[in-house]
């Protein structure tokens, strides 16, 4: 048992850092949000870095990096609020090719996205679904040697930008069965596909698509029809990791903004840090920081267990923790503002605003404490897993 | 990093559950099981039976006794006595006066205690609080004036926990009454047979005697059983505060009380169906342990820190495991007390005592889950109370 970063990890971090602060503080992050919700400059730079090939294999152009990895840089993500497609393009996207596409598909593909050039997306929500996997009512029948999708999408993270989007279909089965899904990798300018691109409350771009007769060639299919859920709920579990991580590094930042504002703010005649009540409640954000911390690290190391259930109960846990966490700080992160902490002009409300859609992304507490009362085994083993 | 385990760790962890197996007496083991409280010749059985096995204190210097192993390993042997479940060892002794002994005491006061205090032959208590003296310790009261070889001490101790038990206390005593209220305090140990201690049970809200009030009247402690130098001994007390780490949230003492409570829901009725099945009380179960294991995770990273650290400086967010640790050891048996429902509304001292019922009942077990319920009250407050630790964390930590 350790939990010291490798050197190389110290690295990875101190770079990601280092550029973030020189390129994403809040203003820049303002102007880029103007300019389209992104800044294809950045993008650019993270191929430079190597974070865009960060998890993929080597023989792709990747770097074969961990889990810990992702954490790195996702959490200093969170820090500073970055934009940016990474978890839609990387961990999602490039997570349905890297786990399930052919060599050839793979082959294709992923140098795009490596280098920076195109971006994908993970079109899988839609709006019976909830954040039921299963629940897909987008249709592919085959037609010859392509197949034709009808349906729709929604909350499609960086879906009207993305060049790829891999998108989630039902070969067979009724709407909630697990079996009878199959994943494609489908050209965002094909014909009858259309896009309506917004904003998320905290300023992530999304989409809703529609998909009319939209053909796809037979050999765009990742994996085998029928067999997608177990690839969806695997990258899936990367995106729990990934949004854990991220979630930290946004409740870090929000609550050295807290503290900071106590030890400057004066009312009374005195910082209000003097204060015991607010040094009590600033504590108590510590706490649930640190506790967020170690569930972020517990999903991270937990999203490669390749007992399945182990890996699902564990990624639920660390998803009701961080949720848990990501309420109560960035509540009282508003809270201990005062009235500065409701405006626009006030950074600690947009922490807040994308901690409550990291809440929402991939279930809430609610429905992940649902999961691990459903299945009834325990979440909390005598040890840390092993595998 | 990797938050496994490794092979070694492994391996260390299969053979302290398998010596807690088969080494722990039967009677103590369901003792423990069902919460009652163990004598005074029980634990020393106990505390005798670790001794001989030389794991009766692997925190200590490996000179004075202990076992050399890492944090990691003291951690894992902490967690499988909690969850064996087995007695811990006499923390007063091992936690307490055994560290502080072997880092200021005199080569002649180790050899002359280390070894009964780790046997449990000489039993410690602990005689710092104070009616005027709780949180805010160092106003503490109680004289001690020189007279020759001896220091004479008068005063009153409040809290002296199994001081009815003991042979010996750790106790703090004003030498100085001009200097600064921290700068005036000596660390004495005092011999429970000497002339002039009175003890008085102070009966907790478990219906329990644990603990006391001691009476100290011109009470002689020779010199020699001073420790360290006079009026120094705030610094000896403080040594303690942020070192003990292994253990401290007493994860596993939670992590067993859950899974009983589980155990337990399978066999009550609740609107004709096992309680275990009811969705409501599933979901309190999977929140506590959530949050348990989070606690379990940033219970390592501090041993890991630990082992990283170079400084050896005590780490404040020890505070952190002890406000959460006492909060979830408080959670995991009011869910005990939800499962027990009508079963835990008997009064029955002696089954608490561990005296057998002349009826037994399936649904004894009920019987000691009230008592805990209200005597678990006492970890947010012992050894500084939550409240005190998030004062150490909003100065330490945060620096408000």
């Amino acid at each position: 048992m350790d939990f010291e970063y490798t050197s190389d990890q110290q690295l990875l971090r101190d770079s990601v850092t280092r550029l973030l602060t020189d390129k994403y503080d809040f203003e820049s992050r303002k102007r880029y949000l103007a300019a389209g919700g992104r800044s294809r400059e950045i993008w650019h730079q993270f191929a430079e870095l190597g974070l865009l090939g960060l998890p993929f294999g080597e023989s792709e152009g990747g770097l074969g990096a961990g889990a810990v990895e992702l954490l790195i840089v996702m959490e200093a993500f969170g820090r500073h609020l970055v934009l940016e497609p990474y978890l839609a393009t990387i961990v999602l996207g490039g997570g349905c090719l890297r786990y399930g596409a052919s060599t050839q598909l793979r082959q294709e593909v992923l140098p795009q996205l490596i280098g920076g050039t195109h971006l994908a997306a993970f079109a899988h929500s839609e709006r019976q679904a909830r954040f039921d996997l299963a629940d897909i009512a987008t249709t592919a029948r085959r037609s010859g040697k392509d197949w034709v999708l009808n349906g729709a999408k929604k909350y499609v993270l960086h879906g009207a930008s993305a060049d790829y989007l891999i998108i989630c279909a039902r070969v067979s089965g009724e709407q909630r069965d697990r079996h009878g899904l199959a994943l494609f990798v489908v050209d965002a300018r094909s014909s009858g596909l259309e896009r309506r691109g917004y904003l998320t409350q905290d300023g992530t771009s999304a989409a809703d698509l529609t998909l009319s007769d939209v053909h796809v060639d037979g050999g765009r299919l990742i994996g085998d029809p029928d067999s997608a859920l177990p690839i969806v709920e695997k990258v899936v579990a990367d995106g729990i990791a990934a949004a854990c991580a991220e979630a930290v590094g946004a409740m870090e930042r929000a609550f050295e903004m807290t503290v900071d504002y106590l030890k400057t703010r004066k009312q009374f005649g005195t910082t209000i840090g003097s204060f015991q009540a607010l040094q009590h409640r600033a504590v108590d954000m510590l706490v649930a920081l640190e506790q967020a911390r170690s569930m972020a690290l517990y999903a991270a190391m937990m999203s490669s267990e390749p007992d399945v259930e182990a890996r699902n109960q564990a990624l639920s846990a660390a998803k009701v923790q961080i949720c848990r966490s990501a309420r109560f700080i960035g509540e009282q992160a508003v809270q201990l503002h005062g009235g500065i902490g409701v405006t626009e002009e006030c950074q600690v409300g947009h922490y807040y605003r994308r901690l409550t859609m990291l809440e929402l992304l991939f279930g809430d507490a609610a429905h992940h404490l649902s999961l691990l009362t459903a299945t009834g085994s325990e979440s909390t083993s005598a040890t840390p897993p092993s595998t | 990093m990797d938050l496994r385990f490794t092979t070694d760790e492994l391996a260390f962890r299969a053979e302290a559950r398998e010596f807690f197996r088969t080494a722990l007496p039967a009677p103590l083991r369901s003792k423990c099981i069902l919460g009652q409280r163990l004598t005074r010749e029980e634990l020393k059985l106990w505390q005798g039976i670790l001794n001989n096995k030389g794991w009766a204190t692997p925190a200590w210097d490996p000179e004075w006794g202990g076992t050399g192993w890492s944090a990691v390993k003291q951690y894992i042997f902490k967690e499988e006595l909690h969850m064996a479940p087995a007695p811990e060892p006499l923390s007063f002794n091992v936690n307490m006066i055994g560290p502080t002994l072997i880092a200021f005491g005199t080569p002649e006061q180790k050899r002359r205690f280390l070894p009964k205090i780790a046997s449990l032959e000489y039993w410690f208590c602990q005689g710092f609080s104070e009616p005027g003296a709780g949180s805010d310790l160092a106003s503490l009261r109680t004289q001690a004036q020189r007279d020759g070889d001896h220091y004479v001490i008068n005063g009153q101790k409040l809290w002296t926990s199994t001081a009815h038990f003991a042979d010996w206390c750790f106790l703090l005593v004003r030498t100085d009454p001009q200097a600064r209220k921290q700068q005036g305090i000596t660390y004495l140990l005092m011999d429970m047979k000497t002339p002039g201690i009175t003890v008085r049970p102070i009966i907790t809200l478990d219906g329990h005697h644990e603990t006391n009030e001691m009476f100290l009247e011109n009470v002689r402690v020779p010199v020699e059983n001073r420790l360290g130098e006079e009026n120094k001994g705030w610094d000896y007390a403080k040594y303690l505060l942020g070192h003990e780490r292994s253990g401290i949230a007493r994860v596993g003492v939670s992590k067993l009380r859950v899974r009983r409570a589980k155990e337990l829901a399978t066999r009550v009725l609740a609107g004709g169906r096992p309680l275990s099945e009811d969705s409501g009380f599933r979901q309190r179960v999977a929140a506590l342990e959530v949050e348990l294991k989070a606690l379990e995770i940033t219970q390592m990273r501090v041993i890991s820190e630990s082992m990283h650290s170079a400084s050896g400086k005590p780490d404040p967010k020890a505070s952190i495991l002890k406000m959460k640790g006492s909060e979830l050891q408080q959670a995991a048996t009011q869910l005990l007390l939800e499962v027990a429902g009508y079963d835990a509304m008997e009064y029955d001292g002696e089954f608490l005592r561990g005296v057998s019922r002349a009826h037994p009942d399936d649904t004894d077990w009920a019987l000691t889950v009230a008592p805990n319920h209200y005597w678990i009250r006492h970890v947010s407050i012992v050894g500084g109370s939550n409240e005190i630790q998030r004062n150490i964390l909003a100065k330490q930590v945060l620096d408000l």
